[in-house]
């Protein structure tokens, strides 16, 4: 039988994974809004932002309450705190997809530069990494955390990539250079969703093993 | 010794067994004691706590059929606390003890102070006042006692009377303090006090601190041991203790998932 502080907790892992579907259904949505020129969708996406900042206050407040009432220590105390901080990362990566969205509509308004093939890639890898470092939280499952981030690089890698091929674009042609910058925002935004990611598998390692690897070099990354 | 410093060290204590008769109550216990630190021995009711601490000061030879084994090492010296070669009487000197319930001596708010004094044998006034005002204001007791001095020790609050036991125990100069539950029997506000003053304190003296409160070990240690059935089970910084823990037992006690 679980206690009522028990209970809490496990309340409090539902509310942020619930946030954490929400924000890897955004990504996804942005995504095909952009590739599939759906203007709809990505209006839809922008609507639903309101929410996911009401889950991410929601949950800020609850974790508040449970340091004051329960006094938490242990690891009480760094699921609270991980959950405070990786609802932040969340919550920008919801933001993150609302500007690949507000790009798509703009984008979609223009006729099409290229198809798009490394954005979607870089993307997958992305929601691949919030997915996974949510699947760690909640399986406190640090291994799978340190997994996630030695995939940041990959997508580092691809935006680079993806940088210097427009680049190649707006040099032949500049009628080019409107929709290529905002491509290459779009390239960027999905690189910070990766580094949201990242924070968050980081502080999954925290959660489990109780030890701060943020701002360290990473076995397996460079 | 360990790794750590003599300088460093106050006391060490290494296998440290004690009986009740055939009752093996503290098992093998080892664990280093830092100077001028407080150290808060936690657990649950029954696992040795209070036996231990009581070990430090050789309260147990008040009855024939307690025993010792192993070693209290005090430092610089070196000298085993629990040595039978050892005078009781001489230890508890040094290492002074203050206990959950205050209990003042039948007497004046000074002659309570000054009581350890005149048993060390000192009799000239002037130097028994100077000791008397210097351990009340280490206790930070003076200035709400410094117009009533001869007033019954009984007169004062339950916070103000544990500050003057904590005063009478600072008179004799001790080298540790040992609290034993210190606030349990005490308000927040006084409670507050206390944990102030052991924080104070520590500058001077060696502490070592037994409560059933998490969160006062957690506001006033520098190190944390926990204890379960007679054994350390943890020893380590407060910080990581509480944020942490290496060993699972720990962990659910100070969660509050057991014990």
């Amino acid at each position: 039988m679980s206690t009522v502080f028990e209970r809490e907790l496990e309340d409090l892992k539902g509310k942020v994974l619930k946030l954490g579907s929400m924000v890897e259904k955004a990504i996804s949505d942005s995504i095909k809004s952009l590739v599939e020129r759906n203007s709809k969708l990505a209006a839809d996406v922008i609507d639903k932002d309101p929410q996911v900042n009401a889950i991410d206050v929601e949950i800020d407040e609850e974790c508040i309450r449970l340091i004051a009432l329960r006094q938490p220590c242990a690891g009480d105390l760094r699921l609270i705190t991980t959950a405070m901080k990786i609802t932040t990362d969340l919550e920008r990566i919801g933001d993150l997809s609302v500007d690949i969205c507000e790009r798509a509509l703009e984008l979609n308004e223009e006729p099409p530069l290229k198809p798009y093939i490394d954005i979607p890639r870089m993307a997958e890898i992305a929601q691949g990494m919030v997915r996974n470092a949510l699947d760690a939280f909640v399986k406190r499952d640090s291994a799978l955390a340190r997994d996630v981030l030695t995939r940041d690089d990959m997508v580092d890698n691809l935006n680079l990539q993806v940088f210097n091929e427009l680049l190649f674009f707006m040099i032949q042609d500049p009628r080019t250079v409107s929709r290529a910058v905002k491509i290459t925002y779009i390239s960027k935004y999905i690189e910070r969703i990766a580094d949201h990611a990242t924070n968050v598998a980081e502080m999954v390692v925290y959660l489990v093993e109780g030890k701060m690897i943020r701002h360290m070099a990473v076995p397996g990354a460079n | 010794m360990s790794e750590k410093g003599l300088k460093e060290l106050k006391s060490e204590v290494k296998n440290l067994n004690f009986y009740y008769g055939d009752v093996h109550a503290l098992k093998n216990i080892s664990l280093p004691i830092e100077r001028r630190k407080v150290t808060a021995l936690i657990g649950p009711s029954g696992c040795g706590k209070t036996t231990f601490l009581r070990c430090v000061n050789r309260m147990h030879d008040l009855y024939s059929h307690n025993r010792y084994e192993g070693e209290i090492i005090l430092y610089p010296e070196g000298i085993n606390i629990i040595s039978s070669s050892i005078d009781p009487i001489e230890i508890r000197m040094q290492i002074s003890m203050v206990f959950q319930k205050p209990n003042p001596f039948p007497k004046s708010i000074y002659e309570n102070v000054a009581y350890g004094l005149r048993v060390r044998g000192i009799k000239k006034s002037q130097i028994l006042a100077e000791k008397v005002e210097k351990s009340l204001r280490g206790a930070a007791l003076w200035d709400e006692v410094k117009d009533r001095l001869n007033n019954s020790a009984f007169d004062l609050s339950g916070g103000q009377q544990q500050r003057l036991c904590i005063a009478r125990a600072l008179a004799t100069n001790p080298r540790i303090l040992l609290f034993d539950e210190p606030t349990s029997a005490l308000d927040p506000t006084a409670t507050s006090k206390i944990e102030e003053l052991i924080i104070q304190l520590k500058d001077e003296v060696t502490i070592i601190i037994v409560t059933h409160n998490m969160q006062q070990a957690a506001r006033v240690s520098d190190y944390t041991a926990f204890m379960y059935l007679g054994e350390i089970v943890e020893h380590d910084k407060t910080d990581k203790i509480f944020t942490a823990p290496s060993n699972k037992l720990t962990e659910e006690y100070i969660t509050g998932r057991f014990g």
